[in-house]
């Protein structure tokens, strides 16, 4: 262990102690700028600027204070009120509720950045966008009015509630109900894992509301909005997770919870069929936060591999050292490539959406998870050690390859588009 | 109040800058570019100021190659009111001196009615430190350079300035010429609104010919090296041995 200390304070010029992972100015940080950025650009005019911007949010703000948030698991408040402040929430949400309408493609690269910082930062954000999908797809102008614009008037936050312990993959067997009473729909369940729990001002909700045996899963569920407020909702505590830990994660329950006629997003019964439209959207969301993820990783590791000396050679003069941080990235760039290209098939509704987006997804998240680890065993000792920015990163990956649809069910996505296509 | 400010498009300041092989300058392609730190200083100092109603229109002004429009585009970004963009071939850009900006500048203050001029105190690449300097000269306009606080007195603006000694306040008459030190402000981020509504500001297209600028060279770069690589040091017994090696390298009498 005195070997490692003695280590640590030959390295303390840019390892700077616990919640400054890496100088904001650092040299590695910036390096990795130089990604042909014009390859990926979507419209000249402001994608530079709108990058330019989410980049030093993230290295001026995030990246000092993760460690810290990660440490504590408080949620990061103020980081989310500077990004809201500087228009960096709500991106793509439609001009006419105050939000950007930017593409999808743009949208993504932004994440990329946040990922960078902080994925749990980073999946608070995108869940409190995914909410809002449905509305966006099926919303009625009521609840469109109500629930969107306030979103970009005041850093609030909404949450996807969804999921269930025995309904996770396996969605349809979810058993919360919305039965109709009285000219009112009441809601009687609880949903986990669901992230923004504990803040969110209003929860998409989704919800059986066809109770006939065998009604079709296309037809049997409902979507609606909920407010936070409403009475007979419960919050259970805030998980303690492997990793993204400032995210606010909790189960909710829902006891005899009133939701008016209004409130139901679409038609009764589309629900099902909104939630995986909502999904597509978000996995190249999730691909891209994975991209940054790996740039983070494979700037930590290059960085140390050129100024950590082992036989008299840096790191990066032994090939067991080089090879890895090829590999990293070679994956990081395939994974950006298949995130831009699922983002724009999705953007443009294209009918191959699904199959693009689970290939992003799932590429981007297992080799993030990959990129994390090899990222410690570059750093050795120092790498399994809290005081060096990686070991938060194999943590927070892991997620990637469980939430927003497992890495099994994108393989099950792809296989079943690519099987018809043979048959 | 009518402001110009002056923008320049740099290597940004955390790139590793390398020599290039000729030896006349570094490496530029494919390296990542930003707006000179001290300019966007001068920036958010005029921009303030007409936040505060003290001046009416920001105008930001750069003189170099077609991707200076960038640099221009964060300036409209950032609350310039409209942009000017002096522009010359790349080759051009890089032969342009102090001199030759200071000519640009002032001519457009002084043609169309400026009432301050704000630059960065220095461009990082060259660090000149001369074209705030040049301007007030050709323009025979006073000039306060190293602000690290401003404030507008009437018809006048009372500036704080960092020199050697301490901390230097003068006053200085409008029209006037400001360059920007480090503590000036902290520069605001570009919104994203800001940056889309950045898209339907004017940007105005000028040529050193429109302006009358004869871009002959004043200097010749002969050679640009880098410095000699940092060599070990070593460690002495006692402050006497110190002193002696001290010595020994000429560093003390």
């Amino acid at each position: 262990m005195h070997l490692l200390k003695s280590s640590i304070h030959r390295f303390n010029t840019f390892l700077v102690a616990k919640s400054k992972l890496l100088p904001p100015t650092s040299h590695s940080t910036r390096s990795s700028h130089n990604y042909a950025e014009s390859f990926y650009a979507t419209d000249d005019n402001e994608y530079d600027l709108f990058i330019e911007t989410a980049r030093k949010f993230v290295l001026d703000e995030v990246v000092p204070k993760a460690g810290h948030y990660d440490e504590t698991g408080e949620y990061p408040w103020e980081l989310v009120r500077k990004a809201h402040e500087l228009g960096l929430m709500n991106t793509d949400t439609p001009e006419e509720y105050g939000g950007l309408e930017l593409p999808l493609p743009t949208k993504a690269r932004l994440y990329e950045e946040f990922g960078y910082g902080c994925t749990g930062l980073g999946t608070s954000l995108m869940v409190n966008e995914l909410a809002q999908i449905p509305l966006r797809l099926a919303g009625s102008t009521y609840l469109r009015d109500k629930y969107i614009r306030k979103m970009t008037e005041s850093p609030i936050l909404a949450s996807y509630a969804v999921t269930e312990a025995n309904a996770g993959s396996d969605l349809a067997n979810l058993k919360t109900r919305a039965e109709l009473r009285m000219g009112h729909f009441v809601l009687n369940g609880s949903k986990v894992w669901i992230t923004n729990g504990g803040i969110a001002d209003w929860f998409f909700v989704l919800a059986r509301t066809d109770f006939q045996m065998n009604a079709p899963r296309s037809t049997a569920f409902s979507g609606f909005i909920v407010d936070a407020s409403t009475a007979g909702i419960t919050v259970g505590k805030k998980e303690q997770n492997m990793g993204q830990r400032c995210s606010d994660t909790r189960t909710i329950h829902f006891d005899n919870v009133i939701v008016p006629l209004e409130n139901v997003v679409g038609e009764p019964g589309d629900g099902f069929k909104l939630a995986m439209r909502s999904f597509d959207r978000t996995r190249p969301i999730v691909a891209a936060m994975a991209c940054g993820l790996s740039r983070r990783a494979l700037d930590a590791a290059t960085t140390y591999a050129t100024q950590r000396k082992t036989f008299g050679r840096p790191l990066t003069d032994h090939q067991g050292i080089s090879f890895k941080l090829a590999n990293m990235a070679m994956n990081l760039e395939l994974s950006r490539l298949a995130m831009t290209k699922a983002a724009t098939i999705v953007e443009e509704n294209g009918k191959d959406a699904a199959y693009f987006s689970s290939i992003a997804k799932c590429f981007a998240a297992d080799t993030a998870v990959r990129a994390a680890s090899d990222a410690i065993q570059v750093f050795g000792g120092n790498g399994f050690n809290k005081e060096y920015p990686v070991e938060k990163l194999l943590r927070d990956a892991k997620l990637l390859q469980i939430y927003g649809g497992t890495s099994e069910i994108q393989k099950l996505v792809v296989s079943r588009r690519l099987v018809a296509r043979y048959v | 109040m009518k402001v110009l400010v002056g923008v320049k498009r740099v290597v940004d300041y955390a790139v590793k800058v390398r020599v290039r092989p000729d030896k006349k300058g570094v490496i530029t392609d494919n390296v990542q570019h930003s707006m000179n730190p001290f300019d966007e200083i001068a920036l958010e100092e005029a921009v303030k100021l007409k936040e505060a109603k003290k001046a009416k229109e920001i105008v930001a002004v750069s003189f170099g190659p077609a991707k200076a429009q960038e640099t221009l585009r964060t300036a409209l970004a950032k609350g310039a009111d409209k942009a000017i963009h002096i522009e010359v071939d790349a080759k051009t850009a890089e032969k342009l001196e102090p001199f030759h900006v200071a000519k640009a500048l002032a001519k457009i203050a002084k043609d169309d009615n400026y009432d301050a001029v704000f630059v960065g105190k220095q461009a990082i690449d060259d660090d000149a430190n001369q074209t705030g300097q040049l301007i007030a000269g050709f323009l025979n306009w006073p000039q306060a350079t190293f602000a690290s606080k401003v404030e507008v007195d009437g018809k006048a603006l009372k500036v704080t300035r960092e020199i050697d000694g301490g901390l230097d306040t003068v006053k200085v008459n409008l029209p006037a010429v400001l360059s920007a030190d480090l503590r000036l402000n902290e520069p605001r981020y570009a919104t994203l609104p800001n940056i889309m509504k950045a898209k339907k500001k004017p940007l105005e297209k000028k040529t050193p010919k429109d302006l009358g600028i004869d871009l002959t060279s004043q200097t010749e770069v002969l050679e640009v090296s880098e410095p000699p690589a940092r060599t070990g040091g070593e460690f002495v017994e006692d402050v006497n041995a110190l002193l002696a090696k001290l010595r020994e390298k000429g560093a003390i009498p």
